[in-house]
């Protein structure tokens, strides 16, 4: 088989990128991937999740129009470290963890490649846990409230009511 | 030379004894991410930065809650010299970049050196427990209980949505890598590999090389390890590892049973050339050495050889790797040499004396 970039040499290198399901074959050789900048993994200096995270990040701004939006995004930066999202997008780490914060915008689409999903159900800190815990409790019944207000029953919607001000007074301070 | 307790011997004392499967699994080995709160990933730290982390985690693990653990030793890396670094990485106490980039870098190790806690690596804290064969649910029992000493004592970057904050964003979440090393030697004689390798990658697990990222695979031991941290319980991650790397087992076994049901003359000739190069080579190449060595360990499991045992395997795994043969043989050497102690290392272990 020949590389599919330069025609010219066998293709040595063979990979499967999936962006959410979508299936996409790539054969090259090691020049076109050198080029390419995606190095043989094993390689000294070569192709690392870095660079792949950078890539899938650069696809940000690169499919679209250079519009506002994407320099809008372009332009963020975390006002705790210093870090903007075009080093960002170049490191593939980020600086601290308020970057968390201030890219968070751009955030979701990138988890949803890299893991599929966008919030974590894992393990909790014991102490920031039990206010998160209670938080998530009281959005639970908030929701609830809405739904028996709309549905008419009132009984239910005071009971509910009576919860979560219960709640929001037990909460843990951080 | 220096005489640090950790690079004396090739293999941890929780590497001697097997553990479940351990004639495929060699070691299960959980690994936690953390940072804490409001300082800097260590790529952006500051020398007093890092100092400051550095003050703040390790006191955690000198004090009583620790004391169930056994005792630890903080190792600071700069205080290390290159040799003695090269053999941590070799023995899996620290990671390659950990031993490259180590500004306030730091490892605190306990005596039997199945927990390796890492300071300023890529992240604040990364938490690794090591155990024999397969036994990825007891190791990640004892890291989440060591990660819960460390909480106790200092604010981790917690975020609601997005769990532990980390500094790359294929770990943020759980911040958990669960993996698990592997010898294949059946699945890669009989080509079954790559199409095991890729239903593996399909089920949100991925494939290394033994030293990480980027590394390969010599003498066909694979890293399997989950890819997806974010989205999943520490109990999916767990499980779902565990179920797969038991059907891999399952599979390896059977390609072992067929490749000595169907052609037990070629590969007894194979594991015993294998075993007659070992023992009387002059020079030995890392890569054939672990390719023979793989072979050896195959030869003990079908019952083939009668020696060695699989521990003085696993060792000559570690002892041959090049850190470990200049701690051995002296500091200098050209890598010609080096093939030339490894040979001589291969010889008396294996009982020729030529």
């Amino acid at each position: 088989m020949l590389c599919q970039e330069c025609g010219v040499k066998p293709a040595t290198l063979h990979f499967t990128k999936i962006v959410n399901g979508e299936k996409t074959e790539f054969h090259i050789c090691e020049s076109c991937a050198r080029e390419k900048g995606e190095l043989i993994p094993g390689t000294a200096g070569g192709f690392s999740i870095h660079s792949l995270l950078s890539g899938l990040l650069d696809l940000e701004g690169a499919g679209k129009e250079k519009n506002a939006a994407a320099q809008t995004v372009q332009g963020l930066r975390c006002e705790n470290c210093g870090m903007t999202y075009s080093q960002f997008s170049k490191l593939g780490r980020f600086g601290c963890s308020s970057c968390y914060k201030y890219f968070d915008s751009t955030l979701d689409p990138l988890f949803r490649r890299v893991h599929g999903s966008t919030a974590h159900v894992g393990k909790l800190p014991k102490r920031a846990g039990a206010q998160i815990m209670c938080k998530r409790k009281i959005d639970e019944l908030k929701q609830e409230l809405q739904q028996s207000i709309v549905e008419e029953e009132f009984e239910t919607a005071a009971e509910l009511r009576d919860q979560i001000r219960k709640l929001e007074k037990e909460m843990p301070q951080e | 030379m220096s005489s640090l307790r950790f690079t004396e011997q090739a293999l941890s004392d929780w590497m001697r004894c097997g553990g479940s499967h351990s004639e495929i699994v060699i070691s299960s080995r959980m690994r936690i991410a953390r940072n804490l709160e409001h300082l800097p990933f260590p790529l952006l730290a500051s020398a007093e930065q890092s100092e400051e982390v550095l003050k703040q985690l390790a006191p955690v693990f000198q004090g009583e809650a620790a004391s169930n653990f056994g005792s630890f030793q903080l190792l600071k890396l700069d205080e290390l010299d290159e040799l003695d670094k090269k053999v941590l990485v070799e023995k899996h106490l620290i990671s390659p970049n950990l031993a490259n980039d180590s500004r306030g870098g730091a490892v605190i190790l306990n005596e039997d050196e199945s927990v390796s806690i890492m300071i300023n690596e890529e992240d604040h804290l990364r938490i690794q427990c090591l155990f024999p064969g397969l036994q990825v649910r007891e190791a990640w029992v004892r890291a989440t209980a060591i990660d819960d000493i460390f909480e106790g004592s200092v604010n981790y970057a917690f975020d609601d949505r997005r769990g532990y904050l980390t500094s790359c964003p294929t770990n943020v979440g759980t911040g958990l890598r669960a993996s698990v090393m592997v010898h294949l030697p059946a699945l890669v004689m009989t080509h079954q590999i790559n199409r095991i390798l890729s239903a593996v990658n399909q089920v949100g697990l991925t494939v290394r090389g033994i030293y990480g990222e980027g590394s390969e695979a010599v003498g066909n031991i694979f890293q399997i390890s989950n890819q997806i941290t974010l989205g999943q319980t520490e109990n999916e991650i767990i499980e779902n590892l565990h179920s797969v790397v038991t059907q891999i087992i399952e599979h390896e076994r059977n390609a072992r049973e067929r490749l000595l049901a169907d052609s037990a003359l070629r590969i007894t000739d194979r594991i015993k050339r294998s075993y007659g190069i070992l023992s009387y080579a002059a020079v030995m190449e890392l890569k054939e050495s672990a390719q023979r060595l793989s072979d050896l360990r195959l030869g003990v499991d079908l019952g083939i050889l009668e020696g060695p045992s699989i521990s003085v395997l696993n060792e000559l795994n570690v002892k041959t790797q090049p850190g470990f043969l200049q701690k051995m043989f002296g500091d200098e050497m050209t890598a010609t040499e080096r093939d030339m102690y490894r040979a001589k290392l291969l010889r008396e272990t294996l009982g020729s004396q030529h």
